[in-house]
């Protein structure tokens, strides 16, 4: 007698029992620490901190290693942790202007106040794998270079105070070049919304809009992002100032009533300046596009940027027709969580779905070969006249 | 001066990799693309685009048609926003003194092979030399028709009254031609030619230039060229004529009134000043005694 | 009929045959077209009459058949036989072509002056103030304020749009406008006023034209001369107001005695 598979609560228990084993590899090399996850794979950090929506290295770190470093994978993981944590209410706005900038450039002038800042970046290295990194210990010693700072050599590494850096584009406004970046005073400002409180509906505004970007995977943002650059809703964009660095968090309770510092974050935050050319009854003028995640997280940050801008075609009355302008099509696609549950989900069971189709597709087969018969039949007759 | 033949690495070249960093093959691959691109003044010729070491978007076309065209005799000058010493310049320079050990200058009159990303040096340049543009989108029409199938055809066809158009759109809206770099070009009369994001300052340089002028598009995998002495015709109309930019300022560091100025930012108060964007033409006038405002005397 | 018209045919199609898959939508079709002729192709959705204005038009090739036109230097020239240089000057010179959705047939992104500058220019016309002017004569012979000319096409209502994207296909003067279902999707009343514009246009331009139409009244209204499809077969021709009040065939009888009860 056939008896159909059972014992699925074993199989998944062996599942995990092989992906475990997976996930350590061969035991006769040292298991890898979150700690070292954190100090030494940084940018896999970042990454999974800004798209899982949780600033904290540690966690992220974990996530990382739990996940065998598959990062969608992690971020996956941190914001099912997230959900878990209880929320005390809404940081004050970060000043990002007082940022304790470790890189800040801006492609639109040669130079301005504060300098243009290299800081850590894989901008003009060439791309030669560096085999002293594969030998252990071969990497060269972070130390000396520290040295090296301390004579001088390197300006910016120096802790000491820096010049100010105001935002370039606060230049540009000045001027009134271009548009403002917060409503008039005076103007009702309708309360910034909550994607993670409340559903999206379209046509969603800036500040929704900016949030789910901001947790938007960083390969279709880079993806929409670059399509306008070829062509498919050109934004004309400069990058007028990109930084990173360390910001103040600020939270106020209700019972002090002033704000106090709760810590420090790692942010990267790209400020794009976009043409426009102007309406019969408006001034031409550059417009914005802004980009802002956790940790360093540049390419992020400058699509980001790109995809901001695009999506204002509504708000700016420019005739929208490319992907990167169609608010639903980005935001309800732009979720790596959302999007790999329901790609992979296919891997899940259809069996009584694709039953019905089989049946009805056997039907229709059948209803066409009767068809076929019939009309040879009818024309039998007529051939043999 | 430039040697298309096989070259022994000198001795302070990265011996690791072969000289100018790309095989001996593809090296004639990108030859043969650029000898069709000569042949056709204007017109985009694919090429099977490398990876190169830096990242797209970054002058890797420019890398491949230097690293094509480049002899260990030849003297580099590598520019960016017309000078020597901004960090992509420095990054490209740097590549290939250590894959070539070629000599580099920056002195655009002591260059054989000048490799530039949106200038064309304000220094006359001559026979003996060859400018290398780097190319972001080397498709003229690509921003009035997305569809590559359907450019082609353009070109093809000699389609190009929606070039036009754009410029039209431009006068009506804002009463003059708003395209201020990248300003498109007919080059010897048939082709249009997307000149690179120069700004259109520098198309009246290309008009009848003695160099050759290579162009290289690495992720679009395009080569086109204007051949020496080739007739370069910015697109406008005959009642809205092609016009430069001009400047109400001359170059606070060497006083020059003829030249392309960057607008530098010199403080919180919006304290502004301009200098040359051509860091060795303004080197030079600087040497022969020109002082601008805020320059002093070298 | 021939007398009224010159001697020999603008365009002339011989043989004409389409298939997709086991549709016919073209079967043997032959017709000819004199300077200044209105012919109108009537028919069901599904008859074929789209299909073939899009081969007489050059936009599809046919199985089998031959489309000459008579081109401006004199002689017939086989239209799926040019160089595709030579059929792109036909089409934005010597034709016009009326899509039945204008956004089809306008650049959605340009400004009104620039979708009627566009074939001028194609052809050569470089100076600004010229282009203009021409854009603003056109905009008034199509009973469009001149002072929208920096518009874009989105801002005009349907039948705006349509009367846009005539004057863009006519601006070169064409002698042949291919037309397919003109005035479908506007309102009753827009539908009116345009067709009555298209028939002044027509007779001032000494304009050819082949309309294709399910409507009868539209038919009517612009064609001088009919042809009647019916699963890719031309069932009858004839004069308009003859076929319409005098329908021979019985596909005709059913059409038309089924729009009088409508």
């Amino acid at each position: 007698m056939y008896v159909a598979a059972k014992g699925g609560e074993k199989a998944i228990a062996g599942a995990h029992r092989l992906l475990a084993e997976e996930r350590r590899g061969d035991p006769a090399v040292s298991e890898i620490g979150t700690d070292q996850i954190s100090e030494q794979l940084g940018r896999a950090v970042d990454r999974v901190m800004t798209e899982g929506a949780l600033f904290d290295r540690k966690l992220a770190a974990l996530a990382i290693k739990q996940a065998a470093g598959d990062l969608i994978e992690a971020i996956f993981l941190i914001r099912a942790y997230r959900t878990t944590l209880p929320r005390f209410g809404y940081s004050e706005p970060l000043k990002v202007s007082d940022m304790r900038a470790r890189r800040r450039i801006s492609a639109t002038f040669k130079d301005v106040p504060g300098g243009q800042v290299l800081g850590p970046t894989f901008d003009y290295t060439h791309r030669l794998l560096d085999f002293a990194l594969e030998a252990e210990g071969g990497a060269r010693d972070h130390s000396v270079e520290l040295h090296s700072a301390a004579t001088g050599d390197a300006l910016h590494d120096d802790p000491g105070p820096m010049d100010p850096m105001p935002r370039v584009l606060d230049q540009l406004a000045s001027e009134g070049m271009i548009e403002d970046s917060e409503a008039p005073a005076g103007d009702v400002v309708s309360p910034v919304g909550d994607i993670t409180r409340e559903p999206t509906e379209f046509p969603a505004d800036r500040d929704v809009r900016l949030q789910t970007l901001a947790r938007g995977d960083e390969g279709f943002l880079l993806a929409m992002g670059y399509s306008t650059q070829r062509g498919y809703g050109r934004t004309h964009p400069f990058a007028g100032e990109i930084r990173m660095g360390e910001v103040t968090v600020e939270f106020m309770p209700e019972e002090l009533g002033f704000p106090i510092e709760i810590g420090e974050i790692t942010i990267t935050e790209c400020e794009m300046v976009n043409q426009f050319k102007g309406t019969a009854t408006e001034k031409p003028k550059f417009t914005r596009g802004y980009g802002l995640g956790f940790g360093h997280v540049e390419r992020k940050a400058i699509s980001m940027a790109l995809v901001d801008r695009s999506l204002r075609c509504r708000d700016l009355g420019e005739e929208a027709g490319a992907p990167a302008q169609d608010e639903e099509f980005v935001l309800s696609h732009s979720d790596n969580v959302q999007a790999t549950g329901f790609v992979e989900h296919l891997k899940l069971p259809h069996y009584v779905d694709f039953q019905s189709e089989l049946e009805l597709v056997r039907r229709m087969r059948a209803e066409f070969d009767a068809a076929q018969e019939a009309k040879e039949e009818i024309a039998k007759p007529e051939a043999a006249e | 001066m430039t040697a298309v033949q096989s070259e022994t690495p000198r001795a302070e070249a990265d011996s690791g990799y072969n000289f100018a960093y790309l095989d001996e093959q593809t090296k004639r691959m990108i030859r043969r693309a650029i000898l069709k691109a000569v042949a056709i003044p204007g017109y985009q010729v694919p090429f099977a685009s490398r990876e190169m070491p830096m990242p797209y978007g970054w002058g890797t076309g420019g890398v491949q048609v230097t690293a094509a065209v480049i002899g260990s005799d030849d003297v580099l000058k590598v520019i960016d926003q017309g000078s020597d010493d901004t960090t992509n310049a420095v990054s490209i320079r740097s590549f290939f003194v250590r894959t070539t050990g070629v000599e580099t200058t920056e002195k655009t009159r002591d260059a054989t092979l000048i490799q530039t990303r949106h200038r064309v040096p304000e220094t006359p340049l001559s026979e003996d030399q060859i400018l290398v543009y780097q190319v972001p989108i080397p498709e003229p029409l690509r921003f009035l028709e997305p569809r590559e199938t359907e450019t082609r055809r353009m070109h093809a066809l000699e389609d190009y009254g929606l070039m036009h158009v754009k410029l039209y759109e431009d006068i009506a809206h804002h009463g003059h031609i708003a395209t201020t770099y990248a300003y498109p070009v007919k080059v010897a009369g048939r082709y249009v030619m997307d000149p690179s994001p120069t700004p259109k300052f520098d198309n009246p340089k290309m008009n009848h230039s003695p160099a050759l002028q290579l162009f290289g598009a690495g992720r679009e995998k395009r080569i086109y060229a204007i051949p020496p002495h080739t007739e370069v015709v910015s697109l406008d109309f005959e009642d809205h004529p092609f016009e430069v930019q001009q400047w109400d300022n001359a170059c606070a560091l060497c006083g020059a009134t003829d030249s392309f100025l960057d607008e530098v930012i010199m403080d919180d108060a919006g304290k502004r000043m301009f200098v040359c964007s051509d860091s060795d033409y303004c080197e030079e006038r600087r040497a022969a005694g020109h002082v601008g405002e805020e320059g002093v005397p070298l | 009929m021939k007398t009224v018209f010159s001697e020999s045919p603008l365009l002339q199609a011989e043989g004409i045959e389409k298939r997709f898959g086991r549709v016919h939508a073209c079967n043997d079709v032959s017709l000819d077209l004199y300077p200044g002729e209105v012919l109108g192709i009537v028919g069901e959705s599904g008859s074929g009459k789209t299909t073939l204005l899009n081969i007489l038009s050059g936009r599809i090739e046919p199985e089998a058949g031959v489309v000459e036109y008579a081109v401006r230097e004199g002689g017939m020239r086989d239209v799926h036989q040019m160089g595709a240089a030579e059929r792109r000057m036909l089409m934005r010179t010597d034709w016009a072509f009326v899509h039945q959705n204008p956004r089809d047939g306008l650049r959605m992104n340009v400004s009104a002056g620039g979708n009627v500058g566009e074939r001028l220019m194609a052809v050569g016309a470089r100076h600004y103030g010229q282009i203009r002017d021409t854009a603003v004569d056109w905009l008034q012979k199509v009973e469009m304020e001149a002072g929208r000319i920096d518009d874009l096409p989105r801002t005009f209502s349907g039948g705006m749009q349509q009367r846009l994207q005539i004057a863009r296909n006519l601006v070169t003067r064409p002698r042949l406008a291919f037309m397919d279902e003109p005035t479908g999707g506007l309102d009753v009343s827009v539908q009116a006023r345009l067709l009555d514009l298209l028939r002044g246009l027509v007779g001032d331009l000494g304009l050819a034209a082949i309309v294709v139409t399910h409507d009868l009244a539209v038919a009517r209204h612009l064609s001088h001369r009919l042809a009647v499809m019916r699963r890719g077969e031309v069932v009858e021709t004839g004069l308009t107001d003859q076929v319409l009040d005098d329908p021979q065939h019985p596909y005709t009888q059913l059409l038309v005695s089924s729009i009088l009860k409508a």
